[in-house]
């Protein structure tokens, strides 16, 4: 018994070995060598082997752990009742987490790196938040996400360089026109589901980011959008000087000019729209819109004969998700101060989808969990340089391997018995 | 209550309806039976306007529905268990339960809930359970208690005795008939297990190809020679 569990992984990990070293060879194998007769063409098969040999050997240490507890409960997600043991850590850990990001900014070794960096992990949470209304519940697979962040971005950006209004009178209404954009590209796409609904929407992301690169006079083109003001707390301004008729925040609360306490303000306007988000998507969950979302992604056909419109469910969650990009794009553009077609590429889309699949569709926490993955990490480990996307992939497959349908991919009922609140 | 006038239906080029005509009226069972193909999952999806029918007309209580939208029928007190149960997999019990509800008067969702679950205590027991983790008979009682949440009049079943087991089939088919019974609602049930469903049923069609064959009490059905011989005999008769 053992022995054949053994020598089938050996038989596995030599097959792994094999493919790792065919793949490895082309990748790995050949260098250009730099020397006095110019460039010429050198080998390294020692790496190949290297590579070759890793591989093998996870891949036998994997199918061995895999077969000598072949019943592990963790391994089926699905069964029986819904487990209690998640249940109750899962609020728990969701006020450590707000606490801890509530507090962060004052925390010993919280500089002003971590906290511009912590920031930049809440837009992606935030952006998660959103789409994981659009894919999570309602179960659109939708490509094109950035673009509502995109039309966010540029709305305030227009609206504060051309009118010259605040950003706190322009965030919602950049969330008004990101929703619009939610239902115009709900219409269209309306009778498509999974693969096909996921090619129109990754067009649809495509060409607002051709107009925006385009659409000279409105958006600057390729340039992009400069000098877009920085928002103020109720009329205070974050800087050195205030103009005339205005006051500075230091100037105000008799501080020191510091530029720390606009990322500090930065960082909690994020923390605020972010959790606003996680709140309202808590909320509508266990509202009939909410229910209706996630009984769409069940079963369609069911959906109709229970009486639910599927028009009005599709173009809401749409509609919704790209509001809370709308937010996260408009704070985006006000954080940078400049704004152009290259933040919003397709890339943007895909990290933000690997956020809520990785997270566990669904999960609000997970999300957090995930962001704090796909852009936190890379961000701590710029250190390792080159090795840093080869870390990152390795850090993507083994998670697929160990969870996979998501770090947190338990979804907790939206109502219990005797739960009457 | 309900009645099918001349009714054709069918999915693109291929007709699967050739004018249909039946009658559900109030208060009884209705049964239709038919082998495979026959045409009566198409006839409850055409009654339920998807897909829309190319010619005649659906009547539910004399208002024309024929053109109405799915989501507006399910409205009008007609509720609709599709083939193959459809329960929401991994949404709890009481959350599936709850989707039923979303056209009636929230204010007697408490109500409607224990009204459901006295008649299918099963569900009761499995409240918090996913959808997807019950059997397949439980699945069955979910989708025809989650169909009662909206307080029908008039029930629409396709195949409940689909898969499964002989003794749960026939507890099912007795559940249908307290339903019918005691909350008063009219039944219109298709199947593939003649003699249970014609057992039950007030009045029988019976659809070969797109067609009403026959149609009649569900007794005279049963002791028909022919129907004896195409769907009884050797089938599910014992």
């Amino acid at each position: 018994m053992a022995g054949a569990v053994l020598a089938g992984a050996l038989r596995e990990a030599l097959a792994a070995a094999v493919v790792a070293a065919g793949l490895a060879l082309p990748l790995l194998g050949f260098r250009l060598v730099d020397s006095s007769q110019g460039l010429s063409l050198g080998t390294r098969l020692d790496w190949v082997a290297w590579a070759a040999l890793a591989v093998g050997l996870g891949r036998f240490l994997l199918t061995l752990s895999r077969r000598l507890r072949p019943a592990s409960p963790r391994h089926r997600p699905s069964a029986g009742a819904v487990p209690a043991q998640a249940d109750r850590l899962r609020p728990w850990a969701g006020w450590a987490l707000a606490g801890l990001a509530v507090t962060l900014p004052f925390l010993p070794f919280a500089d002003r790196n971590l906290v511009d960096k912590a920031t930049l992990v809440l837009i992606y949470v935030m952006l998660g938040w959103g789409l994981n209304i659009v894919v999570g519940l309602a179960g659109l697979l939708d490509l094109g996400f950035v673009a509502f962040y995109a039309v966010g971005a540029y709305s305030y950006a227009l609206l504060s360089t051309g009118l010259g209004w605040s950003f706190w009178i322009c965030l919602p209404l950049a969330g008004l026109f990101a929703a619009g954009f939610g239902v115009a590209l709900g219409f269209p796409v309306l009778r498509l589901r999974g693969d096909y609904l996921a090619i129109v929407t990754l067009g649809f992301g495509e060409i607002v980011r051709v107009v925006l690169q385009n659409w000279q006079d409105l958006t600057g083109g390729p340039n992009g959008i400069s000098a877009i003001p920085r928002p103020t707390l109720f009329g205070l301004r974050f800087a050195a000087n205030a103009p005339e008729g205005h006051r500075t925040f230091a100037d105000f609360f008799g501080l020191p000019f510091s530029g720390e306490h606009r990322v500090i303000f930065l960082y909690f306007v994020i923390l605020g729209l972010a959790l606003l988000t996680n709140l309202f998507t808590l909320r509508i969950r266990r509202l009939p819109v909410g229910r209706a979302w996630e009984a769409l992604r069940e079963d369609e056909i069911a959906c109709r004969s229970l009486g639910l419109n599927p028009t009005n469910i599709k173009l809401s969650a749409f509609a919704l998700g790209a509001m809370f990009a709308g937010f996260a794009g408009s704070f985006f553009a006000t954080r940078q101060g400049f704004i152009s077609p290259e933040s919003f590429t397709f890339i943007e889309s895909a990290v933000i989808l690997a956020i809520v699949v990785l997270g566990g569709m669904g999960s609000q926490i997970g999300v957090v969990l995930a962001a704090l993955l796909l852009v936190g990490l890379p961000e701590w480990f710029r250190d390792l340089q080159q090795y840093r996307m080869l870390a990152f992939g390795g850090a993507m497959v083994l998670i697929m391997l160990w969870k996979p349908s998501g770090l947190l991919s338990d979804r907790s009922p939206t109502i219990r018995l005797g739960d009457r609140r | 209550m309900l009645r099918v006038e001349n009714l054709h239906s069918g999915y693109g080029r291929i007709q699967a309806l050739h004018g249909i005509d039946v009658q559900v009226p109030e208060g009884e069972i209705v049964t239709l039976i038919g082998a495979n193909g026959a045409g009566k999952t198409t006839l409850l999806m055409t009654i339920c306007g998807n897909p829309r029918a190319t010619a005649g007309r659906v009547l539910l209580d004399g208002q024309d529905i024929t053109r109405l939208p799915t989501h507006r029928i399910a409205r009008l007190g007609l509720a609709h268990s599709p083939e193959g149960r459809r329960i929401f997999p991994r949404m709890s019990v009481h959350e599936n339960l709850q989707m039923g509800a979303v056209v009636a008067d929230s204010r007697h969702q408490a109500d409607d809930l224990e009204r459901v679950l006295a008649l299918f205590p099963r569900l009761k027991e499995r409240l918090n359970q996913r959808g997807g983790t019950l059997s397949g008979g439980e699945q069955q009682m979910l989708a025809i208690g989650r169909a009662l949440m909206s307080r029908p009049r008039i029930l629409l079943l396709d195949e409940p005795s689909l898969g499964l087991a002989p003794l749960v089939v026939r507890h099912i088919f007795d559940l249908i008939a307290r339903i019918n019974r005691e909350q008063k609602v009219t039944v219109f049930l298709v199947e593939q297990n003649a003699f249970h469903a014609l057992k039950l049923a007030h009045r029988g069609y019976v659809l070969v190809n797109g067609r009403v064959m026959l149609s009649g009490s569900g007794a005279e059905l049963l002791n028909n020679p022919d129907i004896r011989s195409h769907y009884l005999e050797g089938g599910g008769a014992a």
